[in-house]
């Protein structure tokens, strides 16, 4: 097997690696860890209730994950997704909230879409400036931001935007709410599974296309495989740096609409609890590669719901454990030498 | 006297690449030992098979008479062999003692360090061989010269009686230069066997012993210094490796495209690179720029193209087309009709890990023609691939799929010669090393094409080390050394030397040495 061909089966690998690691856990913990699997199964992809939760995180983890994806194609890590998400989730939560009942759902929508985003790319783009213009680098900017947005968010939501004697904002208006898919077929019946998931499909693809089939694309990949050759055949790294920060930003706070507008309606702490940082277990696990980064997260999806869903049984932190092993057994399989 | 090193048939491929072959040399005890290369030779491999980095495959190697095979740095180390890198590995929060004694600390975690004691013996040894640096001093307070001396003393501090310096003087003053040849004079004194890798011919006959030439990967001759000369060892170094009978009808030049005045650089450090150079490139004719490496082709080159380093000082003026171009970027430069085939065809002309197809449009990928609404048009892109890779006999069966890099030398230079000829309304063609690392056919071919261009009316600066290169395609040649172009052979000149070849050739050379 060539090394080009074995890296198309690091993730499924990995996958099943994971696995067998967590029946060992499982069984330790006292369990029969195909009772917990069977368990996890009807708790998830045998109920439309199920699925629906498990797409429901699922969406929000196609937009994290493309926000590290499309930065790690210029060789820039971006651990900011969470701050960025948190305050979209905010932004757009207070733009629906705002917006008078007067604006049709075909505005409102969008207009909180677009607060979201541009709160988002205001955060991403404030990593790659501080990178492009005094060389701070992203991974420490985008953590020390995180910091920043989350003690941001927390005081804006106390002090200025909770409903009195609550810890959230006032609920959004009728017409910036996206419709549950439940809503619109019956599918997935209850669950928070809303419309937004197609909108992250489309941002994947849109994500591949924009990577591989246009000259922004080719230029950013070339920026990340070989610098100065960009530079010799004219491509401004400065710039492309600056853009995809900013783009990641922006998608990472459109995962915020799945929260606000598809399922809570409005903001409150901890409503984007670790999205963000599951982001980069997502992109990781995808090898960045947008298309893949929806199997990604759909596991990371099935993950995170079926922990909560067979927590009864085996403590919920197991499947964290899966989860981190899924990805450092990834990045061994990918740093050995063939 | 005793062999220090002995090298019997020693030979190292990197993939296809063969970056020494059948290499045998042999170093005798308290010799001071050069060897000299143009970029690529294969200099530095060979340095770096002796102190272990590498691994030959295949010969045998004799460290003071018993064969040895090192598997690294730390066996080389322990047989009494060092090497002084050419870029310096030293910790600048450290002073020199603890970056001397860095690694030699007593195994066990918390036994005592003796600072004080090893800062006596290193004040000794740098006293002993006339380097002078303080051992309490941080490296970061030191200059680039005494930095080198830190290296030598951790060399020498291990033990070593084999010393290996890689361009010892390319960070150097020519004051700090002479002091180091003071320290290599008294080491070698001392019985320490000195290995100097380096271009700078005037430096290996200051100080070397013997003298050893590599091109290509192979010893073209071993020489005792006093019996060569420069001119001598250059005619050896640029090599006669490539037979170039290509067809060259005369030219017909036209009016001027490119006037380089005045033109010179002072790097942010301060050395002057470039100074007063002034020359012109006519539409439809060659001008040659010869001269041995680090005389100031990349600078010239960088300066062409727009990428130089902007903490450096410009003065005069580049004119295309009768405006000023100093100070324009890459892209603006190429917009305006210009090609350039820089040096180092891996590192700045192609993403080795895109497709063929794809570096087929690198730095030209803003052109309409391969955009078809919101993304490249995939079709016109492998089109125009398969168009370049038929006329310019690109040997590769899968075009969108292959990587760059899994071609030949010969055939990635192609696809770069193809990319920039090919580019519409090029006006002026840059090039730079153009057959480096190319097999003989490939090199035929490559030289067909910058003729069939310049017929067609561009403007061509061919910068290359080859001098037969050189005379087999230029209309005029200039004659670069240290820094200014110290003479201009003219058209008549030039295809009356094609005719006398070596004598010419050996003209040539003289005047860049």
């Amino acid at each position: 097997m060539t090394a080009r061909t074995f890296r198309y089966f690091i993730p499924l690998l990995a996958v099943a690696a994971a696995a067998l690691c967590s029946m060992a856990l499982i069984a330790l913990s006292g369990r029969d860890p195909f009772m917990i699997f069977e368990k996890l199964f009807r708790a998830t992809f045998a109920s439309g209730y199920g699925t629906g939760q498990v797409l429901f995180k699922t969406t929000t983890l196609i937009f994290t994950g493309l926000a590290v994806a499309l930065p790690f194609k210029a060789r820039l890590f971006n651990i900011g997704g969470e701050g960025q998400l948190q305050l979209a989730a905010l932004a757009a939560a207070i733009t629906g909230a705002l917006l008078p009942s007067s604006v049709p759902p075909i505005a409102a929508v969008p207009l909180a879409a677009l607060a979201a985003m541009a709160a988002g790319a205001i955060w991403g783009a404030s990593a790659g400036l501080l990178k492009v213009r005094f060389g701070v680098n992203e991974v420490i900017s985008t953590i020390m931001l995180n910091f920043i947005a989350q003690a941001a968010a927390g005081y804006l939501l106390t002090r200025r935007f909770a409903e009195p004697s609550t810890e959230h904002t006032t609920e959004i208006g009728r017409a910036s709410m996206l419709p549950k898919i439940d809503e619109l077929s019956g599918l997935f019946t209850g669950s928070p599974a809303n419309i937004t998931l197609l909108l992250a499909l489309g941002a994947a693809l849109c994500a591949a296309l924009f990577l591989f089939r246009s000259r922004g694309g080719y230029e950013l990949r070339a920026v990340g495989l070989q610098p100065e050759a960009a530079a010799w055949a004219g491509i401004r790294s400065g710039h492309h740096v600056t853009a995809v920060m900013t783009v990641a930003g922006a998608v990472a706070g459109l995962g915020a609409l799945n929260l606000v507008s598809g399922y809570k309606h409005y903001y409150e702490a901890g409503l984007t609890g670790g999205f963000g940082f599951s982001g980069i277990a997502v992109a990781l696990l995808a090898g960045a590669h947008p298309l893949w980064i929806v199997p990604a997260a759909l596991f990371f999806g099935l993950l995170e719901y079926g922990g909560l869903a067979v927590g009864a049984y085996v403590p919920k932190d197991i499947f964290m454990i899966i989860q981190a092993l899924t990805i450092l057994i990834v990045i061994v399989l990918n740093a050995r030498k063939l | 006297m005793q062999n220090a090193i002995r090298l019997t048939a020693i030979s190292k491929n990197f993939g296809t690449v063969k970056a020494c072959s059948n290499v045998s040399l042999s170093i005798r005890s308290g010799a001071i030992y050069a060897v000299v290369g143009e970029n690529g030779a294969g200099k530095s491999t060979l340095a770096r098979l002796i102190y272990g980095m590498h691994q030959p495959d295949g010969g045998s190697m004799e460290i003071n008479g018993s064969p040895v095979t090192f598997a690294s740095p730390g066996d080389a180390i322990a047989a009494g062999v060092g090497m002084v890198h050419q870029h310096f590995m030293l910790v600048p929060t450290l002073t020199v003692t603890e970056n001397v004694m860095l690694g030699l600390e007593k195994q066990s975690l918390f036994s005592t360090l003796d600072p004080k004691n090893s800062a006596e013996n290193i004040r000794q040894l740098s006293l002993k061989y006339g380097m002078a640096v303080d051992p309490l001093a941080p490296v970061s307070t030191l200059s680039v010269g005494q930095e080198q001396r830190v290296e030598i003393l951790k060399v020498l501090y291990r033990n070593a009686r084999i010393l290996i310096l890689d361009e010892p003087t390319a960070v150097l003053t020519p004051l700090e230069t002479d002091q180091l040849f003071a320290v290599l004079r008294s080491l070698a004194k001392e019985g320490k066997t000195i290995l100097i890798i380096t271009h700078k011919l005037d430096e290996v006959l200051a100080l070397a012993d013997t003298v050893t030439v590599m091109s290509r990967g192979s010893v073209t001759g071993t020489l005792p210094c006093q019996e060569t000369s420069k001119e001598e060892l250059a005619r050896m170094m640029v090599g006669r490796s490539v037979l170039l009978r290509v067809e060259n009808p005369p030219p017909s030049p036209k009016k001027t495209m490119l006037t380089v005045e005045n033109l010179g650089y002072r790097t942010a450090t301060g050395i002057e690179k470039l100074e007063g150079v002034s020359f012109s490139v006519r539409e439809g004719e060659i001008f040659g720029i010869a001269g041995v490496e680090g005389n100031g082709q990349s600078e010239l080159l960088s300066l062409l193209w727009g990428l130089h380093d902007r903490n450096g000082r410009v003065s005069g003026k580049i004119i295309f087309e009768g405006s000023d171009i100093t100070g324009k970027n890459p892209a603006q430069i190429a917009g305006l009709g210009v090609s350039h085939i820089p040096e180092n065809r891996l590192k700045h002309a192609v993403i080795s890990g895109f497709s063929v197809a794809d570096n087929m449009i690198f730095g030209r990928h803003r052109e309409k023609r391969f955009h078809q609404g919101f993304g490249f048009d995939r079709q016109a892109v492998t089109r125009y691939a398969l168009e370049l890779g038929k006329t310019y006999d690109i040997r590769c069966t899968d075009l969108e799929n292959t990587p760059l890099g899994a071609l030949s030398g010969g055939n990635q230079q192609k696809v770069v010669v193809a990319r920039e000829l090919d580019r519409p309304g090029m006006k002026l063609l840059i090039l730079a090393q153009p057959t480096r690392g190319v097999d003989i056919g490939a090199i035929e071919q490559i030289h067909r094409s910058i003729i069939g261009a310049r017929d067609r009316g561009a403007a061509i600066l061919l910068v290359s080390s080859e001098l037969d290169e050189l005379i087999a395609l230029s209309t005029r040649i200039g004659a670069l050394y240290q820094g200014s172009i110290r003479r201009i052979f003219t058209r008549e000149e030039v295809s009356e030397g094609r005719k006398r070849g070596r004598p010419f050739e050996e003209e040539l050379g003289l005047s860049i040495t």
